[in-house]
């Protein structure tokens, strides 16, 4: 029922901008594709948390994906397709350096989740101290590059970076269920449970910690790049910092980490809940969509902990009559 | 080359704002020590309370002295709250679950504040003399915060050690289990422990409210600086943290005159991660 479930939801995503919408295709496509794209950084970011690895600092990555990209084009003219890879590259680099001592010194639980969130910060206030190239706080738009252009990676039709981020957050749901049917999984679950014990029988622990954060980094800073160019803009406070680190966490714990879906489905509702309180307060109420999101995420990890998504499924799982096995 | 009087009237000016971060890491250490949870939010509710001392006292013309109380008396009130009502029912599930929880906490003041408040910025100015000691100003208005801090710190580690519940507190921060088979309820504990890091939260509200403005962000300014201080003080270790608070507070105002303020917090906190590396229990933890 479930891979039926799927099938269908996929076509649908598919022929989605096809459909008729009645003037608010434009609206309905902006929002979909930040879903996908908040939803394809979600799910790199519960490869780690899964396994016990908070990280309050997953804007570090994104915001060094995004800059790497965005500056290599403004100033030498590099194509994000090039700049991509070496933004990956060096967003990669730093999460090794990050975990590395993290793993060999033992920094688990809450000093794990400081030392990332510290990360974040340093990235984002180098950022703003850099002002004379990266625009410090006020961000810097992308050169435009005169039309549509596969070279620079703009577009003026929206459908194209639908397709893309669609294209982006099936292939970040491949990796997820990749990684969840491999070694790497049984390793990594053990490690989360006990570090000692995981290596007494034998898993490496530095080498699977490390290599699980870099994979999350990469996506991560993958995610970014994609959100730059669809933006056209970045700013240190949207992609790096503690902010949009933790807005990626909720997202995902609202949902539901230890599930596939966990991530899409937690991004899906938080955006859609912030669209609509925006719409439904609009500028006469600064604040008041914020303050009921914030409400919300409260009661949400008080009476849901393991999430909407990984809650409900728990509920059918519970209600289907277990199989008797003879 | 900088004039070194420069760097003089950095480090005093360090010093100085030592003692701020010093009070705002005092409670949370204790919280954090105690009840093993980090409230994201704390900086957020001294928020609040600034915000009540700038309208008792701005507005309403209240003498400083009764809105200082009335600051404490609502921190206290505050912290309850919130062990009572996000806390304590979590306290059983996963540490991650906790730590989001009080983040929540901060999206909702946060953005509570902007509602109520608009994201106007709000300060209560005296009018204290300032002293000039070798060419160094000393303004009234920062000198007596350091001075509170530093008896809210004596305070503190006289109600930790001398008194009953004091003792109480501590034994739950050494071993909850323990204490509860000796017959002791640690959700009392915790309560009270609240209270007076919601006490401390009030206190730093008060004082701070004369040197900077109020406005709805103010906890990220000092929030993560104030976690960093108390790990690296070390969890509940209140002599760690401190000395964590000038040290950190040196390196930002220093660096701040050398290169640029961003550059001092880049610094501060990358000493941070490397300290963590080096001496995880802390600055002040004897080597296991």
């Amino acid at each position: 029922m479930g891979r039926a479930l799927g099938g269908t939801l996929i076509v649908l995503l598919a022929v989605a901008p096809m459909l008729p919408m009645a003037g608010m295709k434009q609206y309905v496509l902006h929002v979909m594709i930040q879903i996908l794209i908040w939803a394809f950084i979600g799910g790199a970011w519960s490869l780690m948390g899964r396994f016990g690895l908070v990280s309050l600092g997953h804007g570090a990555f994104l915001g060094l994906g995004a800059y790497a990209t965005v500056l290599l084009w403004n100033f030498y003219g590099l194509s994000p397709w090039l700049g991509g890879v070496v933004a990956v590259l060096l967003t990669a680099g730093l999460a090794a350096v990050v975990a590395y001592p993290c793993s060999r010194f033992q920094v688990v639980g809450h000093y794990f989740g400081l030392v990332t969130l510290a990360v974040g910060e340093v990235i984002r206030l180098l950022i703003v101290a850099e002002r004379s190239w990266t625009g410090g706080s006020l961000g810097v738009s992308l050169k435009p590059a005169g039309g549509d252009s596969v070279v620079a990676v703009q577009f003026a039709d929206k459908r194209v970076f639908y397709y893309a981020a669609l294209a982006l957050w099936l292939a970040g749901l491949w990796v997820w269920v990749r990684v969840d049917r491999s070694m790497a999984r049984s390793a990594m679950e053990a490690i989360g449970e006990d570090e000692t014990a995981a290596a007494s029988i034998g898993i490496r622990v530095t080498r699977f910690k490390i290599g699980i954060t870099v994979l999350s980094a990469a996506l991560t800073a993958v995610g970014g790049v994609a959100y730059a160019q669809y933006i056209a803009y970045v700013n240190p406070d949207t992609l790096a910092g503690i902010g949009v680190s933790l807005r990626i966490v909720f997202a995902v714990v609202l949902g539901g980490m230890y599930a596939m879906a966990g991530p899409t489905v937690g991004t899906a509702l938080t955006i859609a809940l912030s669209e609509y309180l925006r719409i439904a307060f609009g500028l006469r109420l600064i604040g008041m969509a914020e303050t009921i999101y914030g409400f919300l995420l409260i009661v949400f990890i008080i009476f849901l902990p393991a999430g909407i998504y990984g809650s409900l499924r728990e509920l059918i799982r519970r209600r289907r009559p277990t199989p008797v096995v003879a | 080359m900088i004039d070194p009087i420069f760097l003089a009237e950095a480090a005093v000016n360090g010093i100085l704002l030592g003692g701020i971060l010093a009070l705002l890491a005092l409670g949370l250490n204790l919280i954090f020590g105690v009840i093993d949870i980090v409230w994201i939010a704390y900086v957020d509710l001294v928020m609040l309370c600034m915000y009540l001392v700038y309208f008792l006292v701005q507005v309403y013309g209240w003498p400083v002295w009764a809105g200082g109380l009335a600051s404490l008396a609502f921190g206290a009130l505050l912290g309850v709250a919130v062990h009572l009502l996000i806390i304590s029912p979590i306290l059983g599930s996963a540490p991650v679950n906790q730590l989001l929880a009080t983040g929540g906490l901060l999206f909702f003041l946060q953005s509570f504040a902007t509602f109520l408040w608009t994201t106007d910025h709000r300060s209560v100015r005296l009018s204290l003399p300032s002293y000039e000691v070798a060419g160094i100003f000393l303004p009234l208005t920062r000198v007596i915060p350091f001075a509170i801090s530093i008896l809210a710190l004596i305070a503190l580690y006289v109600f930790l050690t001398r008194t009953f519940v004091g003792t109480a507190i501590r034994a739950v921060a050494q071993d909850r289990e323990a204490m509860s088979l000796m017959g002791a309820n640690p959700q009392w504990i915790y309560v009270v422990t609240s209270a007076v890091g919601g006490l401390m939260a009030g206190l730093a509200g008060t004082l701070l409210i004369f040197q900077y403005s109020v406005h709805p962000f103010f906890g990220g300014q000092f929030g993560p600086l104030t976690f960093m201080i108390c790990v690296l003080g070390g969890l509940g270790n209140m002599v760690g943290a401190f000395v964590a608070s000038f040290i950190m507070s040196e390196i930002i105002s220093l660096a701040g005159v050398v290169w640029s303020t961003e550059m001092g917090y880049v610094i501060a906190f990358v000493v941070f991660i490397v300290m963590i590396f080096a001496r995880p229990g802390g600055i002040l933890a004897r080597r296991g």
